[in-house]
């Protein structure tokens, strides 16, 4: 059966650590996948194979049939405008306003028309709850609503997946669960397949049909959010509940 | 002996690896340029950026430098009798190195240091990231715009730093330090060739070529952190300016050879 995404047996090393071990994946259209694993665990190197930004040292990255692993940069670029990332601290870019952030993949994918233009920015910007900040730039925007606009820019184009890299990590509770929101929203609005990868458990809860816990550079555990709180595998309670060992501790 | 023996290797794997850099990013400003085509509107903007808001800079010191030259110059023909020379003297000096050197020199930190501080916040902030995962190869986008903004800009800029310095150290050598005006004019345009400017102009435009990949590259290879943006620019700003030195020894000679003959 083919998967809209697969990933085979991914291996990567940076600087010597073998940080990806062989990792299989597998995502339905429409499905909303999460990544938890522990920081520094390779869940970010993961979502930039499946963007083509890394190469693997071996294994695939299938995309709707297509093996992006083996595709340059130029081959690549259609298959990236079907694919939104939301970047951990946004990436927006700081030299234009909102509305340029946000017309900049439209006028990349060919829309020149004003009105067209006009319209996707506004109806964007009122999905992220964000109408009327148009002018702004990056540096006027607080932590969440760079988040958001950074979602708005991610989503503008209308792609298949979205890739998420830690949405709600330096967010308040209050503004995280609105994230957890928005990501549920578009992801039916839209009707895209979503990867989130996270280390906060109650955006994990919220938003996954599936879950995968990535343990030192491998899927140790893979279910649904409720396989993955009944677990009774010490490795991934201790990690649900935010446990941590002596040796942890001091490290 | 050991550690000598592995500084100079990690040395010369470094230069061959930093070498190896520049050539790809050369080839790939190269092929964007021709596969994409040139962003026209972040072209001008870059052209605005280095050509426009640098030309006061530039004219300060093509001025300064011409007319302090003329000074020194006038000082010690004088006592040789040759004060008709000095003319002719400053206005070869600023064809053939002052102009380019100084101008260049000038773009390096002004220009060299911005572009490799505001590529490398780029890099660092996963901009270039973003760029790439809106499908637009950062290469074409970011770097072609800057590349043919300081290769068309820095001639020009070498062009207006050459004619103010000129015209200073006329005004210098004639009204403020008594130089006959008639014969100090015939014999500048007599001994200016052509060739003189035309080499002032290549190497404005071999410099620009060289700080904008320079700079470039090290804004594409930053050292990580805050404290890496700032490390980063000095370096680009330090390289670019060595290299230039360096390179106009050996363009001295090609471009003598290319315009005016061995003998001249």
């Amino acid at each position: 059966m083919s998967h809209f995404l697969e990933i085979k047996g991914l291996k990567k090393s940076l600087g010597g650590a073998e940080i990806l071990k062989g990792i299989d994946m597998h995502v339905q259209e429409g499905e909303k996948i999460v990544v938890i694993g522990r920081s520094g665990g390779g869940k970010s190197v993961l979502l930039r194979h499946i963007l083509g930004l890394m190469q693997p040292d071996a294994g695939s990255v299938t995309f709707q049939g297509t093996n992006l692993s083996e595709l340059g940069e130029e081959a690549l670029n259609p298959y990236r405008r079907q694919i939104g990332m939301l970047f951990q601290n946004g990436a927006l870019f700081d030299s234009m306003s909102v509305r340029d952030n946000l017309e900049f993949p439209l006028l990349e994918q060919g829309v020149k028309d004003r009105n067209e233009l006009s319209h996707r920015v506004d109806e964007a910007l009122e999905v992220v709850d964000l109408p009327g900040q148009h002018e702004k730039l990056p540096a006027e925007l607080s932590g969440g609503m760079k988040k958001r606009v950074a979602l708005a820019r991610a989503a503008i184009g209308r792609p298949r997946l979205m890739l998420y890299d830690e949405p709600t990590t330096g967010l308040d509770p209050v503004v995280a669960d609105s994230i957890n929101h928005l990501i549920n929203r578009l992801g039916e609005q839209l009707k895209m397949a979503s990867i989130v990868v996270t280390h906060d458990m109650e955006s994990a809860y919220m938003i996954a049909d599936r879950m995968y816990y990535l343990q030192e550079g491998e899927f140790y555990f893979e279910g649904t959010p409720e396989e993955v709180r009944n677990c009774s595998d010490p490795m991934v309670q201790k990690f649900v509940q935010g446990l941590s060992d002596a040796k942890d501790a001091i490290m | 002996m050991e550690a000598v023996l592995t500084t100079v290797g990690a040395w010369t794997l470094r230069s061959l690896r930093v070498t190896g850099e520049i050539s790809i990013l050369s080839y790939q400003i190269g092929s964007a340029l021709l596969r994409y085509g040139l962003r026209w509107k972040l072209f001008l903007e870059q052209v605005c950026f280095i050509g426009i808001n640098s030309a006061l800079v530039v004219i300060t010191t093509g001025a300064f430098t011409g007319a302090v030259f003329a000074a020194q110059v006038h000082f010690q023909f004088v006592r040789l009798g040759m004060e008709s020379a000095v003319g002719p003297t400053v206005s070869v000096a600023m064809c053939r190195e002052l102009a380019p050197i100084l101008c260049c020199l000038l773009l390096a930190g002004r220009v060299g240091a911005a572009m490799a501080a505001e590529v490398s916040s780029m890099k660092i902030t996963e901009q270039i990231d973003a760029l790439r995962s809106l499908g637009v190869y950062p290469v074409e986008y970011l770097i072609v715009p800057r590349f043919l903004a300081l290769m068309v800009s820095a001639p020009i800029l070498t062009g207006l730093a050459l004619a103010v310095g000129i015209g200073a150290a006329y005004l210098v050598a004639v009204p403020l330090l008594g130089a006959d005006g008639a014969p100090y004019w015939d014999n500048t345009v007599k001994f200016t060739d052509p060739s003189d400017v035309m080499i002032a102009l290549s190497k404005g435009t071999i410099f620009g070529l060289i700080i904008a990949v320079i700079s470039c590259h090290k804004g594409l290879n930053p050292q990580m952190g805050t404290a890496g943006v700032g490390r980063t620019t000095t370096e680009a700003v330090v390289n670019s300016s060595l290299a230039i030195l360096i390179f106009n020894f050996f363009l001295t000679f090609l471009l003598n050879s290319l315009f005016i003959g061995q003998e001249g």
